[in-house]
């Protein structure tokens, strides 16, 4: 059994997906930093950076609107924002009690607010098109090039392996669980909520203990096959002509964002 | 014929209270195959264990000529492949090629070397196209295969195989089989596929209770059917 759901690269052929993953994600860094240092409501740069995602989609074939799509999972996410509406000082806009709290919603405030959560989508989409588009293999190889600490990066593709076998053991404890929870007929099955409490905590512990004995058997492999302490990788990438010019010309634009974005 | 692998008088016990091998002495020569049966708990991965210097007990675990030390264990671990049960355990990294890759990277060797290595690994496992798959995306029978590919990568002069044939279907244990008896290397396979030992193994060692009960032919040891239930074993 396979548990792939995690899995969100797009297999296809494109300008995009042939770019070197470490391309790929610096542009996507220099984007998501762009983003973040862009003035509140600079409107025209926003959507700029906005048309600019969307050629990226166009040259990455997987539909214009591909990760326009994916993008609103993350704005929940936005909303820890969402106190930026009445703690920056400004001309109030509306007031409002809230439990105890007596809450002003002030312009300065909104603004900041709304800016926000466009910069946040659109990083977001942003880096759903670099995951899209790239194994993530070659997203871990590209931060490796990146001079990202190689604890993280191990941590990361020991994360990514495990995700897929830790999946599969919780399902096959839930469907072990299920097999066995029958009811006689005519009453109620599932005991109390005690009882089912108890039997998901000591699923969790089961879980614990089984990743726990996995990771002295992994270690174990790890040893076996020379692991002295120090992690050696190879990353069997190389950098051409094409990603090269995409990338100056990837900075160059989001220069451009920034420029027009202050004026 | 010399002896790539001797173990003697080896006793080892887990937290000073299980003893899990106790005076557990065998060798190996160059071009052996051996099958290691016994039923569970016998201690037959706790002795795997010992081959590469995962664990150390009390006794001798030489290979070549050298006795294991702390000092000798990575050029131990170059020259013992051992390959675990579990292929989600042995195959820890995000895609086939690293894995293949980790054992030679680890051993210094330079980046041509490498490649090289990985690919004739690979093709010695008869799953050259594999190169830039990811682990989890694999059948159990792939999975298997390409855990040994990660060993042979290291060139080893032994190969040690935890339950290789375990889960696997007839198809995908079939090709198995073949893989190892073609494979040129001397070996030593903890098993309970009996049928397996008789097809593919010329001399067999039993375990139980931490003790190596027989040590012979493998033709003289399956017939011996009383002697084979007295150690929880069946005839094939």
């Amino acid at each position: 059994m396979h548990f792939d759901a995690f899995d969100r690269y797009h297999e296809s052929v494109s300008f995009v997906h042939r770019l070197d993953p470490l391309v790929k994600v610096s542009v996507t860094l220099a984007f998501i930093l762009s983003n973040a240092l862009l003035p509140d409501g600079a409107w025209v740069a926003f959507t700029l950076s906005w048309i600019f995602l969307l050629l990226v989609n166009m040259f990455s074939s997987l539909g214009v609107l591909f990760s326009f799509k994916r993008s609103f999972v993350a704005l929940p996410f936005a909303l820890i924002a969402v106190t930026v509406l009445f703690s920056v000082p400004g001309e109030p806009l509306s007031t409002f009690y809230f439990l105890f709290w007596n809450l002003t919603i002030t312009d300065a405030g909104f603004l900041r607010f709304i800016s926000i959560v466009i910069r946040s989508w659109l990083s977001v989409q942003m880096a759903i098109i670099l995951v899209g588009t790239t194994r993530f293999p070659d997203i871990v190889h590209a931060l490796e090039h990146l001079r990202v600490p190689s604890i993280l990066t191990t941590i990361i593709a020991f994360l990514y392996r495990y995700l897929f076998v830790l999946a599969d053991e919780v399902f096959r404890l839930l469907r072990a669980r299920e097999s066995r929870s029958a009811s006689v007929a005519g009453s109620r099955s599932g005991g109390s909520v005690v009882w089912r409490a108890r039997v998901a905590g000591n699923m969790a512990g089961q879980l614990f203990i089984r990743s726990y004995e996995r990771s002295d058997r992994v270690y174990n492999a790890m040893l076996s096959r020379g692991y002295t302490g120090h992690l050696q990788t190879m990353s069997p990438h190389e950098l051409h002509r094409v990603d090269y010019v995409t990338t100056a010309l990837a900075l160059i634009l989001i220069l451009i964002l920034q420029v027009i974005g202050r004026l | 014929m010399t002896n790539v692998l001797s173990v003697h008088d080896l006793y080892f016990s887990y937290h000073n209270e299980h003893e899990a091998l106790r005076g557990v002495s065998f060798e190996l020569c160059e071009g052996d195959k051996v099958a290691l049966v016994g039923p569970n708990g016998a201690g037959k991965s706790t002795l795997m264990l010992h081959l590469n210097g995962i664990l150390t007990g009390q006794g001798d675990v030489v290979v070549g000529t050298e006795r294991i030390t702390r000092d000798n264990l990575p050029a131990v671990r170059a020259m013992v492949g051992v390959v675990f049960q579990s292929p989600d355990d042995q195959l820890f990294s995000p895609t086939v090629f690293e894995d293949v890759a980790f054992g030679p990277l680890h051993m210094g060797l330079p980046k041509d070397e490498v490649l090289a290595r990985v690919d004739s690994a690979l093709e010695a496992v008869r799953m050259s196209g594999f190169k830039d798959r990811l682990s989890h995306h694999l059948s159990v029978g792939e999975k298997k295969r390409i855990a040994i590919a990660t060993v042979l990568s290291m060139n080893p002069q032994i190969l040690i195989l935890d339950e290789p044939s375990a889960g696997l279907d007839p198809r995908a244990r079939r090709a198995l089989i073949n893989l190892l008896r073609d494979l040129p290397i001397t070996m030593l396979v903890s098993t309970h596929d009996m049928k397996l030992v008789e097809e593919l193994f010329p001399r067999t060692i039993v375990m139980d209770e931490g003790l190596v009960v027989a040590d012979g032919e493998t033709e003289k040891i399956l017939d011996d059917e009383k002697f084979l239930n007295e150690h929880g074993l069946e005839k094939p």
